[in-house]
């Protein structure tokens, strides 16, 4: 085990959790650490391009690209959402607090190195394709990650 | 030796360490990072900060909202 290794599986597609993850990615990383995010289900989201992607795709994948936010910026709240409105007045008021936004964050991860794995199965199950996430990602499966949390002594679920 | 004065005034959590930790790459062994935060986490953050990273806390003080820490780079 390897005390300077971090994992986080990020399975929620939610705003605060999405920060949260990545906060603490950053901090690890900035720490010394070697973090390894694996994004899995609706964490997917988080890694979509904002602009449209021509794909082909299946009726259903097709609807479910539709029905999921495309991208950090779109992500709602987990609670108190209020169809989006939540998510606009949590944005403003970081703003004047002078967070950094979800899009900042990602861009530091991906300065300090963070890993940043995108679960293969789940962007088949959703219809995800990669053309459709960002750059800078790696695609994996479960033993990528398992291998990776065994070296590590800290393992998040968010 | 050289001693570097950082600005991390405004920045939230986990911008101060974030910010130290790249300055810290960018100099040799010996070098003095000064910085200055507002973010009230960093009094017990950089404690936690210089342990795990190995780096030495000269200094820590705070004063009208700000807190100045002096590090040398182990």
């Amino acid at each position: 085990m390897n005390a300077n290794k971090k994992t986080v599986i990020v399975f929620s597609g939610d705003l605060d959790r999405a920060m949260a993850a990545f906060i603490i990615a950053n901090g690890a990383a900035a720490m010394g650490n070697e973090v390894s995010m694996f994004f899995t289900f609706w964490g997917l989201n988080i890694l979509r391009r904002p602009d449209k992607v021509k794909t082909q795709k299946s009726f259903l994948e097709a609807l479910f690209g539709r029905m999921m936010p495309r991208g950090a910026e779109r992500l709602g709240l987990s609670r108190m959402n209020f169809g989006g409105l939540g998510a606009l007045m949590m944005k403003y008021i970081m703003k004047q607090k002078k967070v950094n936004t979800l899009r900042e964050l990602i861009e530091t991860a991906r300065a300090l190195g963070v890993k940043m794995i995108a679960c293969t199965m789940s962007m088949d199950v959703m219809g995800l394709k990669k053309e459709e996430l960002i750059d800078g990602l790696e695609f994996a499966g479960v033993a990528t990650y398992l291998g990776e949390a065994d070296e590590s002594n800290v393992n998040l679920f968010i | 030796m050289t001693e570097k004065f950082i600005n991390a005034k405004g920045l939230q959590c986990p911008g101060p360490i974030v910010q130290l930790f790249r300055e810290t790459q960018a100099c040799s062994k010996g070098d003095i990072l000064c910085i200055e935060v507002t973010d009230q986490g960093f009094k017990k953050d950089i404690a936690a900060w210089c342990k795990k990273t190995g780096n030495e806390l000269l200094s820590l003080e705070e004063g009208g909202g700000v807190i100045k820490a002096r590090i040398k780079k182990n």
